[in-house]
């Protein structure tokens, strides 16, 4: 009787309305089960530890403790809506879902609930228009200037002209992984490639079909829009076929150790493009060593500090942080709400200058959002696995995308959408 | 002491055949009715809506119109997943080709033309039996989630292969799209279940109803007495596709809002269902609720309890989610085989007797 009590009483305290205090509350919905969970750890640790940091050395960001909420999703739609609904009413600042499904769900709730969401290169890339997308952000670089750079690195290795090549994507058959085909085929029609389709199923840990079609028809590069176990057995597969690994590019979300270390030496060479720097050398990991992991407040099993999703979920948290400075800067008030916040990331600006003083020198571009571009410059770099020392190493300057077509394309595609949902364009 | 028949009395042939013939089980269905239509809507949050309730009510739908076809026919199918895609992209078609057309019709034309491709692909039963019937039917999944990502048409040739729902209204007020105030999304799914659990209940106890019956019991024997079977089956699947065809408009239109067909109507869906109507009950109307409940329901109070109530790692708590699901459902198939409708049977006719046992 008293276990039922206790279990009743457990119950309705987790379903009613929680009471406020005064603290940040910032939401990620994480995934550390299921398929996806070689992808999701990491960077639900990293997003998690910079903000542990931000409580343990500054005592949150202006003077106000963060909160993580962190909820389980699985990389499944329906839970990343039951995990929205449940955290909403919590005074959640910004989402970030790591899911670009989650975030297609979420763009019309979380607009109509006046919530912003950071899909920090993921989600729709037509979210980077800030006229039609008010409460979307996407920067520092989206999927489109992804395809672009792959492109624009292949290009520099073909002294420009890739005429007459084939370039085949492996991709995961999604919403995520069908993002870039639009514009690869605009650039297939300016550089003249051919561009060859081979989707993979979810949750893609059989490509055996896929690897013999490619077997055949001899691409000469590959690009790779993959996520969690697909992008190991991918590049597995790839070894087994001898594909020249480096003529495999993967997008921002193929390249994390867990995708190349499980098939060992003969991933040497997998290119993938980094948003960020890779490794733990930046002076930020001395204060994260000493303040978090030294203290035992690490999140997850603390064995993922300084690898690419880890910097990934550390930069999202860190942008994060700046925009919450940012809104607070914009109102006086320490403790936020969502409709601050979301002036906030639209008044964020990143420069050099701000990334050192963090701790990052040279880790990430600069920046301004604005209202109208919400989807940062499109910078990012090209990264390579060094299967001996076992680290990425960055291997490109920053490359800038091809804005041009890509702004065409996303007008096209938001005018499409606010044709669809009645939404007048502001700014 | 409750459900006692003593001093009911049927004066007509109507009072008799009725589906409650017990007063207080009547009540009790009324009192349901009531609070499901009366009270809740006007205490229902964001949360209890989109996560809980209306999930529950889609998932319903889907639950009965497959044990229709499996419970009550006797016709293992699945299909589910592939049948719910093709309501929930009918729909969504006819939302965006026909913008003033009604959503009640928009859902209920979805439905129809699921029966119809239900039906189409429902001819093989009547060859095939058994496993291999649910071979044929694997076939239909596959070959829809094939079809909604091969077609362009099918998602208007948007970039990423996603259907989004476009706001419609029904007298004015908003039903679909993010703008929808969710008690109105709540009743708008409940009216449509209790209408169709409504003739579903009656299709199953009049004669149609006993020819799927009839069937699934012994199809040889039906044939026999001069049930068609080429009739029976077949109505069976264009009744349970229209059902699962509705399921996946909801499913769409209201509870998700935008949809892609790999992940929303994947494989992992039909057997979702399926395990709904088998711990529910096979040819049950309340253990398809009871099974929806059971399998929509319990992970989302497992999470609340692990991770809200007792602050749980969330990842712990996902693999101890998957452990008690899966105990309970073991559990439950050794105590009680036939389902929770049959546990919830004879909990009523324990009630019926007690508190004394013995007086018959």
């Amino acid at each position: 009787m008293k276990l039922k009590t206790a279990v009743i009483v457990a119950t309705a305290m987790s379903l009613c309305a929680p009471v406020a205090y005064a603290e940040l509350v910032v939401p990620w919905l994480s995934y550390r089960t299921g398929p996806y969970s070689p992808s999701g750890i990491p960077a639900a640790d990293g997003f998690a530890d910079y903000f542990t940091l931000l409580n343990e050395r500054d005592g949150g960001i202006g003077g106000v403790p963060v909160r993580v909420l962190d909820c389980e999703t699985g990389y499944n739609t329906q839970k990343g809506v039951e995990c929205y609904e449940a955290t909403k009413g919590e005074g959640s600042l910004v989402y970030s879902p790591l899911s670009t499904g989650i975030t297609y769900q979420l763009i019309p709730r979380a607009t109509a609930d006046g919530i912003p969401i950071h899909s920090m290169g993921y989600g729709r890339t037509a979210a980077a228009d800030g006229t039609i997308f008010s409460h979307i952000f996407n920067f520092p670089a989206h999927y489109w200037d992804g395809a672009s750079i792959a492109v624009k690195h292949i290009l520099s290795l073909n002294d420009g002209d890739i005429s007459g090549k084939k370039i085949g994507l492996v991709y995961h058959n999604s919403a995520y992984g069908k993002e870039p085909i639009r514009t690869l085929e605009e650039f297939s029609e300016k550089h003249g490639y051919e561009l060859m389709l081979i989707p993979v199923d979810h949750p893609g840990q059989e490509q055996k079909s896929q690897w013999l079609e490619i077997r055949r028809e001899k691409p000469d590069y590959l690009l790779m829009w993959g996520w969690g176990v697909m992008n190991a057995v991918a590049i597995q597969e790839a070894a087994n076929i001898r594909f020249p690994m480096e003529n495999f590019i993967g997008i921002w979300w193929s390249g994390s150790e867990n995708d190349v270390l499980p098939v060992g030496e003969r991933a040497h060479g997998y290119k993938a493009l980094a948003l960020h720097g890779v490794g733990n050398g930046f002076p930020v990991f001395d204060d994260l060593q000493k303040f978090v992991v030294d203290a035992g407040m690490a999140a997850g099993a603390g064995d993922q500090v300084g690898t690419v999703l880890y910097n990934r979920g550390m930069y999202g948290a860190l942008l994060i942080a700046e925009a919450i400075k940012t809104a607070q800067e914009i109102h006086g008030v320490a403790d936020i709400t969502p409709a601050m916040m979301r002036d906030g990331m639209e008044a964020l600006e990143i420069t050099e200058e701000k990334m050192t003083a963090l701790g990052l020198p040279n880790f990430g571009p600069a920046f301004a959002v604005s209202c109208e571009n919400h989807g940062g410059n499109g910078i990012a770099m090209v990264q390579q696995w060094d299967a001996e020392n076992g680290e990425w190493n960055i291997i490109s300057d920053m490359i800038q995308s091809d804005k041009e077509i890509i702004n065409r394309l996303i007008m096209e595609d938001s005018a499409a959408y606010a044709a669809e949902n009645n939404i007048e364009p502001r700014c | 002491m409750f459900y006692r028949e003593a001093g009911e009395f049927s004066t007509s042939y109507r009072d008799d055949a009725q589906t409650f013939p017990i007063a207080f089980d009547r009540r009790r269905y009324y009192l349901v009715l009531a609070v499901g239509f009366g009270v809740i809507p006007f205490f229902i949050n964001d949360y209890w809506a989109n996560a809980v309730l209306i999930p529950f009510l889609v998932w319903s739908m889907a639950a009965l119109g497959l044990n229709i076809l499996t419970g009550y026919c006797g016709q293992v199918s699945l299909g589910t997943g592939g049948f719910m895609a093709v309501g929930a992209y009918s729909c969504y078609k006819l939302m965006t080709a026909f913008p003033g057309l009604n959503i009640v019709f928009c859902i209920l034309l979805a439905g129809l033309i699921t029966a119809l491709v239900g039906v189409l692909f429902g001819l093989p039963s009547l060859r095939i039996k058994g496993f291999y019937l649910a071979v044929a039917t694997l076939a239909a999944q596959f070959f829809f989630v094939w079809l909604f990502n091969k077609v362009p048409w099918f998602y208007n040739y948007s970039a990423s292969g996603q259907i989004n729902a476009p706001e419609r209204t029904l007298l004015g007020v908003a039903i679909t799209g993010p703008n929808a105030d969710s008690a109105v999304k709540y009743l708008f799914c409940l009216a449509f279940v209790v209408g169709f659990a409504w003739i579903a209940r009656n299709l199953t106890r009049g004669s149609v109803g006993r020819s799927w019956m009839a069937i699934r019991d012994m199809d040889i024997a039906a044939e026999i007495i001069g049930i068609d079977p080429y009739r029976a089956k077949l109505s069976a699947f264009g009744v349970s596709s229209f059902f699962v065809g509705v399921s996946g408009a909801l499913f769409f239109g209201i509870y998700l809002g935008a949809v892609e067909v790999t992940e929303a109507f994947g494989i992992n869906q039909s057997f979702l269902v399926l395990f709904m109507i088998i711990i529910g009950g096979l040819g049950s109307i309340f253990g398809s609720f009871a099974g929806a409940a059971f399998m929509v329901l319990m992970p989302v109070l497992l999470k609340n309890i692990l991770v809200g109530g007792l602050d749980w790692d969330t990842a712990i708590a996902t693999h101890f989610e998957f452990v008690i699901v899966g105990g309970l459902i073991i559990f439950f198939l050794i105590v009680e085989p036939h389902g929770i409708s049959q546990l919830w049977r004879i909990i009523k006719e324990k009630l019926r007797l007690w508190p004394f046992p013995h007086d018959h």
